[in-house]
């Protein structure tokens, strides 16, 4: 195409009944200081989505955890309380009790929810707390150099299992969200992933459901999302997908545990 | 016949180079770009602009939100 009808072509085109997709307004202008290509970024953006094209950005009130994520209040603009590590469920199950009109959600790495933070995290769905857990499981301790995680695959490397994990030395990785699925308190429980475009479409719809259960206060709705440290498991992000993808699908698969 | 004819534009600044999106896309428009931005990273840009479709699929798996997309409808002759 000649240069001038290109730009003729792109004027025509450039219209603002023509818009498909731009950038959420619910989230700020600060750029993310995730890693290219980190799963952190899409999640932050899908639930920016949610809560604009739910219009609840005035009543959602976010707890963020200590992990790459901890400084996610500068990215989403909605109320937030910054939690200690593992403890968002227990500052969330505050919050929901407080101000039982809110929607409440905590976002967890799986250092934070499955690691420090078991305790707080069984409890909280066991009694059913009326919040969100999303729980971002790269397999790994991202922010503080990658090591080990309680989800670390078998044979997984890390910085503290550099020649893969062990189960008999190491223990076996854990899978939570099978064993909140189990919890009276839960009502939606899901594993999801963003590494396509169908699995990114997929993951929100299930952050929509996840919302509409707190409006009717169906207890605890938690959502995995099986994501990439691409840093951490020292691959390029395109690399880091096909490998989650191969590996981590296998033994965490993705689909609904739970939807009552 | 109509066709979808798409754009897509890339906020150079804060795109980190991260490759997911020329990955993504179906009909393989966007490549990264020989220059750098301020921070250092080759941006993403439009190499094959003809071959967009407006599906969205490039600013789905964006981390940085940094792709806007147009589409729109034409009839061929
Ligand atoms: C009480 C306490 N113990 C330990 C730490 C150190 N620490 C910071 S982040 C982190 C793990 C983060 O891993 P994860 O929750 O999986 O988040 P990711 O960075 O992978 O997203 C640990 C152990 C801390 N900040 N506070
Ligand atoms: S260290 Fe891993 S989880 Fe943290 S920002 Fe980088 S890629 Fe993301
Ligand atoms: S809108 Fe679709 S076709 Fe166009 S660049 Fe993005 S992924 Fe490719
Ligand atoms: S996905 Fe986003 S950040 Fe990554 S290369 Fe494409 S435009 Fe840049
Ligand atoms: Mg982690």
């Amino acid at each position: 195409m000649e240069e001038n009808s290109m730009a003729e072509v792109f004027n025509d085109i450039k219209k603002p009944e023509n818009l498909v997709y731009s950038k959420s307004k619910v989230l700020t202008d600060n750029v993310m200081h995730y890693c290219p290509g980190c799963s952190h970024g899409v999640v932050h953006r899908i639930l920016a989505e949610v809560i604009e094209e739910l219009g609840v950005q005035d009543k959602t009130i976010g707890v963020a955890p200590v992990g790459c994520s901890v400084l996610m209040y500068n990215y989403i603009d909605i109320d937030w309380q910054e939690a200690a590590h593992g403890r968002a469920p227990a500052v969330g199950t505050a919050i929901n009790r407080l101000w039982p009109e809110k929607i409440v959600f905590t976002y967890q790495g799986d250092g934070d929810l499955a690691a420090i933070g078991t305790a707080e995290t069984i409890h909280a769905c066991n009694r059913g707390e009326n919040m969100i857990m999303l729980f971002i499981n790269n397999g790994i301790y991202g922010m503080t150099g990658g090591q080990m995680a309680p989800t670390t695959l078998k044979g997984m490397k890390s910085s503290t299992c550099p020649f893969g994990r062990e189960p008999a030395q190491d223990g076996n990785p854990l899978k939570i969200t099978e064993l909140l699925a189990q919890l009276p308190g839960t009502s939606l429980v899901t594993r999801q992933a963003v590494h396509t475009p169908a699995a990114v479409r997929k993951t929100k719809k299930a952050l929509l459901k996840a919302f509409e259960n707190q409006k009717q206060k169906k207890g605890t709705s938690v959502i995995e999302v099986v994501s990439t440290c691409n840093s951490g498991w020292k691959m390029t992000p395109v690399e880091s997908n096909k490998w989650m993808a191969e590996n981590m699908f296998p033994f965490y698969p993705l689909g609904d545990f739970k939807d009552e | 016949m109509a066709k979808m004819i798409g754009l897509i534009e890339v906020d150079i600044e804060t795109c980190k180079g991260c490759s997911l999106c020329v990955e993504a896309c179906p009909t393989s428009v966007i490549e990264l770009a020989e220059e750098v931005n301020g921070k250092g990273y080759n941006y993403a840009y439009m190499e094959n602009p003809d071959a967009c479709i407006g599906c969205a699929n490039c600013s789905m798996v964006c981390p940085d939100s940094c792709i806007t997309v147009y589409r729109k409808k034409v009839e061929m002759v």
